[in-house]
Parts: C-alpha cells; structure tokens; sequence
C-alpha cells in the first residue's frame, strides 16, 4: 500500500510506544511521584504546624469603633467571601477576665493599632496565658520598690527557694503515703489471714500521726509561696492579682530580639519533654506520654520479638509441609488483618479479666475488690499489641528464612551439622536483615495504635511513671499515658479545643520523631548486619 | 578396577526414587580407596543423584527411597536407619557446584565443622587452620587476612575454602559436585591441581560435564546414562577403548 507509507511510520511509532511500555513506565512515575508528595505533605503539615507553635508571636493591641481594647497574638486571617473584608482571629488570653481565650474581629472595626513595647505575656497554671501589662510586685521581700519588672527579678530567688522547700515536702508527703499504703495493704494481707495486725496497726497509727504534721507543713509552704503576688492590668484597665508562684513563664515577646525568642522557644522546648502536662493536658509537656509510649513499644518487643521469630521458624523449618501447615499460615495472615479494637477486647477479656484477675485471686487476695493486675495496664496494653504483631513479626521472618540460599544450608549439613547448628550458626543470622525489617513494620505498627490501648490501660492523666526510683523500679501494672491517645485526649476531649490545637500537632510530631527514631535505630542496625553478610559475588 | 585395589565404598543394587518416579536402577560399583574416580554422563543422567546418596544428602529432599545397599569400608551401611548421617557425613566431606561459604570470617569458615562437633581448643583450631588452607593451596593468598570475610574472595579462592572447610574434619572421602563448573579456567586448573594433590590420601569422587576435565584429574571413570551405570573402568581405558557403545558415542560427542 504506497499511499500508506507516512501512516505506517506514524504508526511504527505509536506501535512502539505502547510496546516498549511507555505508558507504563510514566504511570508509575506518576504513582512514586503522588507517594512522596503525599509523604511530604504529610510531614510538612505536621512539622510546620508543630514547629512554630512555641515560637513567641508579637501582641497586638486593637482599639475597636466601640473604643473597647484587645491585646493578643494574631492566629488566622480570613477574607469574607462577600464584602471581601478581613477579619482576624486573635488569641486573646485572659480567659479568667473575658471568659473565652479567641476573639473574631473585623477589619473595618479596628479604629487603631499598635505593638505596644511592655505587653507581657504570663503562662499559667491555670487560666491560659494572661496578656497584659505589669503593674506592680506585692512581696514583704521587696523593702525599697524600683520598677516592677525588676522587683520581680529581686523576688524571685527567694521564690526558687520557697518553691524547692514546697517541692521536697510534697515529695515527702508522696513517699510517706506510698509506704502507708503498703502497710494498708500488709494489715488487709495479715487479716486475710486471720491474724492480728495490731503490731502493723500501731506503726500506721504513728505514721499517721507523721504524715498530719507533714499535712501541716505543706499548707505553711504553700500559704508562704502564695503571699507573694503581683499585680497586672490587662489592656482596658482591669488589674487583676496573681500569685508568682503560679506563674510558670513570662516573656514580653515585643521586645524580644531573635535570640531572645529563641530563648522561649528552648525553654518551652524542654518543658515539653520532661515536664507534666498541665491544664488538662493542653499545655505543659509531654513526659509521662512519651515515657509510656516509649516503654510500651519496647515491652511489646520483648513479648512479639522473639515469640514470632521462634513461631515461624518452627513453621519453616520443622513443621511437615502439608494442609495443616497452610491452614496456620493463612490463619496467620487473616490475623494481621484483623481490627485493632478487636485485639483490645480481647486483651480486656483475656489478660485484664482472665489472667490480670486470677493473679488477683492468687497473689493478692487481701487486696479484693480492688484490683491490682486486674487493671489495665501497661503489661497487658503492651501484650495485646505483642498479639496484634506478632502476625507481621512471623511472616516476614518465614519470607526470610526462605529466602536464605538453600547451598548455604547444604554446606552446613555436609560437614555434619545437625538442623539446629545450621539454624544457630548459618540460616537465622543470614535472615536477620529481613526479620529485623519484620520487626520495624511491627513496631511501627504497634507505635500507631490507640484503640486497643484506651481499653487495656491507657489513662489521660497517669499519677505515677511505670518507671521510677521506687523498688522494683519497673511497674507493669501501672495505667500509663501514651502519645497517640494524648493527640486524640487533648484535640477532641479537652474543655477548650481551640486552644488545644498547637498541643496536638507538637504531640504527633513527637509521636512522629519517636517512632522514626525507633525505626532508624533498627535500620542502622540492620545494615550493620547486612555489611556484615553483602558482597556475597559467585 | 583391579583386584589388588581395595575399596572405600561398595554399592550393590541401588535404585533411587524421587517420589514415583525412579531415577537410579541397580547400581552396582566398587569405588577404590585412595583414587580419584569420575562420574561422567548427559545432564538427568543420575550422577548427582548418585553421588548425594553416598553421604545420605538426599535425606534433605523430602519423599525420597532408596533401595539396595552402600558400605563404607566394607563394614558401615550407609542407608542403616541407625546409622546417624551427621556422623556419616563428618567421613564425608562434599564440595558443591556454587561455592558456598558461610558468611563468617575466612578463619571461622575453616574451623565450622570442628566448632559444631565440640573442638573448643584455640591452638587445635589454630593449627587446624593453617594445615587445612595450607592443604587447599590458598593458606598464602589469606594467611594476614583470616579474620576478613570470606564473601570477600574470589570465586576460585571461594571454592578453595570449601575444600580447605571440608579437609579441616579430616574426612576419608570427599565428594565433588562440578566443583569447577563456575570457575573460570585458570581457577580451575588451580582445583585440579588440588585434587591431583590430594590424591593418595582422600578417596575423591568427582562429578563432572567436562570430559577433559574427567580424563585429566581421574584415576577411574564411570558413565551414566538415564540412571543406569553404563561403564566403569580406569581412566585411561574408558577414554580410549570403551567397552560399551553408549560410552564411545558419549565421549566421541554423537550426544550429550
């Protein structure tokens, strides 16, 4: 067909397009191209949302058309889809005085603005952040008054002092009614036994006595810190007294140069990883979560490690091939599918129930009804999320296992190794790249979950660490607090969600940090191992 | 064979099944102590087959049968449910086609089959080391790396260590797999000499496809063919004056 011969050509081409794939090559670009763009806008979000939450915002001071005054941090602004006018949204603070911590206002309200130099900003124990101004100190510690800003400095040496007193007492008071607890529960165990406590009782009655006078000391300390107030006014004349000693920050960020800023910004850093939380967990920091999601994942380790490793190589190696086999394996894998919450209830009903109640009945009988396994608690949260990946952790490891070189196995064999020295020596050190990447899927796995943890032990607000200085030191009975249920606590449970928000985008990005911390201590483990067995050339 | 020639393995009437299917008919073979025999023979022909028997490698495939009888020394029955084959396989050392070393140190590689077998003694390990890799010709390429990889080899040096691994029990017999079918020539003609070394002082039996290689290094040859032994003799005879016309056609080239 002469008449053909530049289609044909054409065609040649599009013929070829679709035979050497590229289509095919371009779409899968495509799908790894729409993967790190979600990943990336995944961690942007987070990082960008969690970073700049501690850094200090200037305050602004708006006179609006009814000449009544706002002090606060410019959070948002919007334009009205209709009269395309501004409004602000401003953190206004003060929610002891004005009853709500956000303000909306509109453009064409503000008659005046101004970024007055001494607004301060104070961080409280209670109420949010107070914005404002100072007024004066009121301390029988001050004799001759200067500025007010620099009375306080004076003041506040003595403060440190008062509040360290204050501190070792409340420490104190805490230690002596942990041992008078132990002896309430030595009299339950000794009259469960039907015999007479009144040796116990006498040491408790004393004790008692002890801990009222300890009772007594610990209010003077208190009503001591509280005489040192001060006095602020906020931006329309109200003043408004405040106890020092409940004041945990203050900063006028106005004035703040950028080291300064960087100042608060550290400071408010490392509250976050070793202070308690405040205020119903929305501010103040993290500690107590990160320490019980950290020690959940690491128990859960040492339960789902070494339990898949030995299942699945007894399924590889030493089971008979046959029906039963595949029926576990496939069992195996439906496991892994199965909903979190399940394994939660399951972890209820079993460990927390079952097992958590029987060492009750046989251990610590005195101590009915209440109970002391017989609770959520960080063993049984961190055994029902072993079960929950224990299923990731064995079929990886079979793959691994069946992918070390059958050559190798045979070199063993021929020179007289039993199945076990081959095992040991050869197939199980050769696999453990592979598993140990099981075992990162699975942490990070465990690491993500919440629902099976708010039945098995999870608290908002644990009084004690799992871990502390206190004989045996580790406490698995305990209630814990973790990251993921802390993000979820504080952005959808708290009094005050808005002002809850920052809390929650810090809390994942350390949730975040934790779990790629956990996973890159493993991966660097693992290319250790695999540096160790690479370069295997034929 | 000679009769003034004793032998290390007697094997009487064995057949070998790998499932339903038989790949191995009645045979029959005397295998000389001391000598290098040959297995020769077209791909399927059963020679590997045959020669995994002998240190009851076959064991680690599953549903497998053996019938018929192979002693060791006239005295031991190899295929004797008794008989424990990791001892059976401490008398037998095998080289296998791939090289094969474990991912450990050159040093550890040596002394494997001496540490699962309870050797503690660091100065017998140590000697063993330098005995073995010195017997495997390789003790002068390695002896100031022994603690490096040994996946840092070359593939003859590789092949070496398997040897030196496999000497370093001290076994009577040492079964070759195409131990050269991987190597490039001059990495072969170093295992050749090897073997033509330890002659004398192993029973070597030495599957191979190449036929020069087979004429070069052995002592006595044996041909199969679809499973059956179809000729053994002395090297030398079976090369140039086969018996059988299924041998001739086979080292002429007519097939195979």
């Amino acid at each position: 067909m002469p008449s053909s011969k530049q289609d044909s050509y054409k065609d040649q081409q599009f013929k070829k397009f679709w035979r050497e794939g590229e289509a095919f090559i371009w779409l899968s670009g495509l799908g790894v191209a729409l993967v790190l763009f979600m990943v990336a806008t995944l961690v942007g979000v987070i990082v960008k949302n969690g970073a700049q939450t501690f850094w200090p915002k200037a305050l602004v001071s708006f006179t609006l058309a009814d000449d009544s005054k706002i002090l606060g941090e410019l959070v948002q602004e919007q334009e009205h889809p209709h009269s395309h006018v501004n409004r602000y949204q401003i953190k206004v603070g003060n929610r002891d005085l004005n009853g709500v911590d956000f303000k909306w206002i509109i453009e064409t309200e503000i008659k005046e603005q101004s970024v007055p130099d001494d607004a301060i900003v104070l961080e409280r124990m209670e109420y949010g952040n107070f914005h404002g101004f100072i007024k004066s100190i009121n301390s029988s510690a001050i004799t001759e008054k200067t500025t007010p800003l620099e009375d306080w400095e004076k003041v506040k040496p003595l403060l440190h002092k008062l509040e360290a007193e204050t501190e070792d007492i409340n420490d104190e008071v805490i230690s002596r009614a942990n041992v008078m607890e132990s002896i309430r529960l030595e009299i339950l165990k000794v009259r469960y036994h039907k015999e007479n406590p009144a040796q116990l009782e006498r040491r408790l009655k004393a004790l008692t006595l002890q801990f009222e006078k300890l009772m007594v000391l610990q209010a003077k300390a208190r009503t001591a810190l509280i005489r040192h107030t001060g006095t602020f006014v906020d931006v329309n004349g109200r003043e408004k007294e405040m106890v020092l000693a409940h004041i945990v920050r203050s900063y006028q960020p106005n004035q703040l140069g950028l080291f300064g800023k960087l100042g608060v910004y550290i400071s408010k850093m490392f509250e976050l990883f070793f202070d308690e939380p405040r205020e119903s967990n929305t501010e103040g920091g993290l500690f107590p979560a990160i320490v019980g999601t950290v020690m959940l994942i690491l128990t859960m380790s040492i339960f789902s490690f070494p339990l898949g490793l030995i299942a699945a190589v007894y399924m590889k190696e030493y089971a008979k091939p046959g029906i039963l086999l595949q029926a576990i394996r496939v069992a195996v894998s439906n496991l892994a599918g199965v909903p979190s919450i399940v394994w939660g209830i399951f972890g209820l009903t079993f460990f927390v129930y079952t097992i958590g109640g029987g060492i009750d009945s046989f251990f610590y009988p005195e101590r009915l009804p209440t109970p002391t396994f017989g609770t959520g608690g960080v063993l049984w949260g961190s055994l029902t999320l072993a079960l929950l990946t224990v299923p990731v952790v064995i079929v990886a490891t079979e793959e691994a296992l069946a992918g070390v070189p059958g050559d190798l196995r045979h070199g063993s064999y021929a020179l007289g190794a039993t199945k076990f020295q081959t095992l040991i020596n050869v197939t199980i050190p050769m696999a453990m790249p592979r598993i140990i990447t099981g075992f990162i899927l699975a942490m990070s796995r465990a690491a993500g979950e919440v629902a099976p943890l708010m039945i098995t032990g999870v608290v908002k607000l644990a009084p004690t660490l799992p871990l502390d200085g206190e004989f045996p030191f580790v406490h698995l009975e305990r209630k814990f607090m973790h990251l993921g249920f802390h993000i979820y606590d504080v952005g959808f449970q708290s009094p005050n969600v808005e002002a809850a928000k920052p809390m929650v985008f810090v809390t994942t990005l350390v949730l975040m940090g934790i779990v790629i911390a956990l996973s890159m201590s493993s991966i660097i483990l693992r290319n250790k191992i695999r540096k160790k067995y690479a370069a295997r050339a034929f | 064979m000679t009769t003034q020639e004793t032998s290390v393995i007697s094997v009487k009437d064995l057949d070998f099944y790998y499932g339903e299917a038989q790949a191995l008919f009645g045979i029959d073979l005397e295998i000389p102590k001391n000598k290098v025999t040959a297995f020769i023979g077209p791909s399927g022909c059963g020679k590997s087959t045959f020669l995994r028997c002998l240190n009851r490698m076959n064991d680690l495939v599953g549903d497998t049968t053996v019938e018929g009888k192979i002693l060791l020394d006239g005295v031991t029955d190899v295929n004797d449910k008794d008989l424990d084959p990791i001892r059976l396989r401490r008398r037998i050392g095998m080289i296998f086609q791939k090289s094969n070393p474990f991912p450990k140190s050159i040093y550890e590689n040596v002394v494997y089959g001496l540490r699962i077998a309870g050797v503690k003694d660091k100065k017998v390990l140590d000697e063993i080391v330098e005995s073995s890799l010195k017997r495997a010709a390789l003790w002068d390429e390695v002896k100031d790396r022994l603690n490096a990889t040994a996946l840092g080899l070359s593939g003859g040096q590789m092949q070496r260590l398997c040897i030196a691994r496999a000497i370093a029990v001290k076994p009577e017999i040492l079964l070759m797999d195409e131990p050269c079918s991987a190597l490039d020539p001059k990495s072969t003609a170093h295992i050749e000499d090897l073997i033509a070394d330890l002659r004398g002082e192993y029973s070597i039996i030495i599957v191979t496809h190449n036929m020069q290689q087979a004429s070069r290094v052995s002592d006595y040859t044996a041909f199969f063919f679809e499973g059956k032994l179809v000729e053994f003799g002395h090297t030398d005879h079976l090369f140039t004056k086969p018996t059988e016309k299924q041998t001739e056609d086979y080292i002429t080239g007519r097939f195979g």
